[in-house]
């Protein structure tokens, strides 16, 4: 087992004036340079879970330990150097007047050096493949590329992990293409942390591991694979399954004896070949 | 109610430096009943589309039809006020525009305003909040403290609650959960069903046009250029491949396993229901 990057121990949390706990008693570990899925209904603790991660919440009970560092008021500012963290609306995270601007902002936070700082920006949105468009205005951009801009924003800082927040949520379906591809390249380059907090269970699919939050707790754990068989369970927590399992599970109705649940298509397409074949 | 489009064209910031074509030359019929879906990327003139259906732009060419009303371009228009009533547009992520003290203020105040009696109104917002399923217990709650999907369901009311003829709804289900995209997905079906509403839905997923409309409308760059039933549109895969678009699952599937044996099922599959029989026949070897 991979060394543990983040982990949780029994935290619970509680919004003000809120009659029940948005979090309660939660553990869990996230292993360092793994793509880690956290998916869940809407209120199920998620994007808490996030927002507690880097400090924009503090639990009520319990600790969390970000790259050994146990986070206090003292040490957020630490502990949001290593890891950060890109929110659902990409209009509502650009603070600059052009994409270099917004890039440097973060970095002014951290009283990076001025000569550092031009390379930095250059260098993150070289990686996002957002550079030619330094002296943009935001609003020239589209989803996808507000998104990317906001990457390069937390990649400026060198961060071990990185958070989605339902980070593509927002967008069209080749926005989304973007950006997930783009974090998928930065992840394998820089052995990057990834959490990604999400509904879309196409991504999920494909994360090295997924956790299943339902009314504050973890409710599962394991590998796409383990997930995903819950099949109804999955729909009763108000998710969904993805569709190769879906058809994989109409064609064991109808008779076609399935060796296994199918996370790709082409997995499927594969077996049921098989089948032609026999006959 | 019939809404069509005829020729229109819109230009932002028309007789300015600024000015930008956003729509030329699009005419779209809505017979009463219609569920149509529109689609398009970033920036294709869907929006611009959706803002003529209740005469919050006005076209600069072209004219706009929309029930017994005529919106012609460069001609003053009157009684703007009743289209606005007749429909009803649900923007994307309408729980922004939330804005009173209470849920129930909040609902009445679309209705109010359109000159319903406060009694009628509170009526209406009783009867809106049960259709989006939410209990009357939070009438006097304030909007801000409900959950995220809450405040969606009660902005949708509010919507609702102005008894629209016509719905158009933009990407209404985005930021939800699998279960609050299907349960407002199938609301809005079962009311588009139940009253005869025209119901206009512009959707980046190729899944719900699939599954709730009539009628799909492709635009591109600013033209419409592709209409017709989802069986049609989706027939022909590389078209749409070709105008990055996605197409639905269940289409992209039925051609991989087309192309995998070899072989052209007969029709064009839109659930996972019917293309799992067809190709279970085809394994068992029956003719297809």
């Amino acid at each position: 087992m991979r060394d543990s990057i983040v982990s949780l121990k029994n935290v619970s949390f509680q919004y003000e004036n809120q009659p029940s706990y948005a979090l309660q008693d939660v553990s869990f570990d996230i292993h360092e340079g793994e793509w880690l899925a956290i998916v869940g209904h809407n209120g199920s603790g998620k994007s808490t879970t996030a927002k507690l991660l880097n400090g924009l919440q503090f639990p009520q009970n319990g600790e969390i330990i970000v790259c050994g560092i146990k986070l206090t008021e003292e040490s957020i500012w630490e502990i949001r150097k290593k890891l950060g963290m890109v929110f659902q609306n990409p209009d509502n995270q650009f603070v600059g007047t052009t994409v270099q601007d917004d890039v440097a902002f973060g970095l002014e936070n951290h009283g990076i050096p001025r000569d550092d700082m031009i390379l930095r920006v250059e260098d993150s949105l070289k990686k996002v493949k957002m550079d030619h468009f330094l002296n943009q205005e935001p609003h020239h951009l589209s989803g996808g590329q507000k998104q990317r801009v906001a990457i390069a924003g937390v990649l400026a800082l060198r961060p071990s992990i990185i958070i989605l927040d339902e980070a593509t949520s927002m967008l069209d379906p080749k926005g989304r293409g973007e950006v997930l591809e783009t974090v998928r390249t930065l992840k394998e380059e820089k052995s990057l942390t990834v959490i990604s907090i999400t509904h879309d269970l196409e991504e999920a699919a494909k994360a090295d591991r997924i956790i299943v939050m339902n009314q504050g707790k973890v409710y599962r754990e394991g590998s796409p694979e383990e997930i995903f068989s819950m099949d109804d369970e999955l729909i009763h927590l108000g998710l969904d399954i993805p569709f190769s399992i879906k058809m994989s599970n109409a064609f064991r109705e109808k008779g076609i004896d399935l060796s296994k649940h199918y996370l790709s298509e082409e997995e499927l397409v594969n077996e049921l070949w098989t089948f032609r074949s026999k006959v | 109610m019939d809404i069509s489009l005829q020729s229109i064209e819109y230009r932002y910031q028309a007789n300015t430096p600024f000015e930008r074509l956003a729509i030329k030359d699009v005419s779209i019929e809505i017979p009463t009943g219609t569920y149509m879906a529109l689609i398009g990327h970033t920036g294709s003139g869907k929006s611009t589309v959706l803002q003529h259906l209740n005469a919050l732009l006005l076209p600069t060419e072209g004219t706009v039809v929309i029930g017994d009303h005529k919106v012609k371009a460069k001609q003053k228009n009157k009684n703007l006020r009743q289209i606005r009533q007749k429909v009803g547009i649900v923007f994307q992520f309408p729980e922004h525009q939330l804005f009173e003290e209470t849920v129930e203020k909040d609902i009445i105040f679309g209705p109010m305003n359109f000159g319903v009696s406060e009694a009628d109104a509170k009526e209406r917002a009783r009867l809106a909040l049960q259709q989006v399923g939410l209990s009357k217990e939070i009438l006097e709650k304030s909007p801000f403290d409900l959950s995220g999907g809450q405040m969606r369901r009660v902005a949708i009311a509010g919507v609702l609650a102005m008894e629209p003829d016509c719905l158009v709804l933009d990407e209404p289900t985005a930021g939800l959960d699998p279960r609050g995209r299907k349960e407002i997905m199938d609301m809005f079906y079962s009311l588009h069903k139940e009253r005869n509403l025209s119901t206009i839905l512009v959707t980046h997923s190729m899944e719900d046009a699939a599954k709730y409309a009539d009628q799909i409308v492709i635009m591109q760059q600013g033209h419409v250029v592709k209409q017709g039933t989802p069986i049609e549109i989706f027939s022909s895969v590389s078209e749409l491949v070709e105008m990055g678009l996605d197409v639905p699952e269940v289409v992209r599937f039925q051609r991989s396993i087309e192309e995998k044996l070899g072989v052209k099922l007969g029709a064009t599959y839109l659930s996972i229901e019917e293309l799992s029989s067809a190709v279970t026949e085809l394994l068992r070897g029956a003719p297809v």
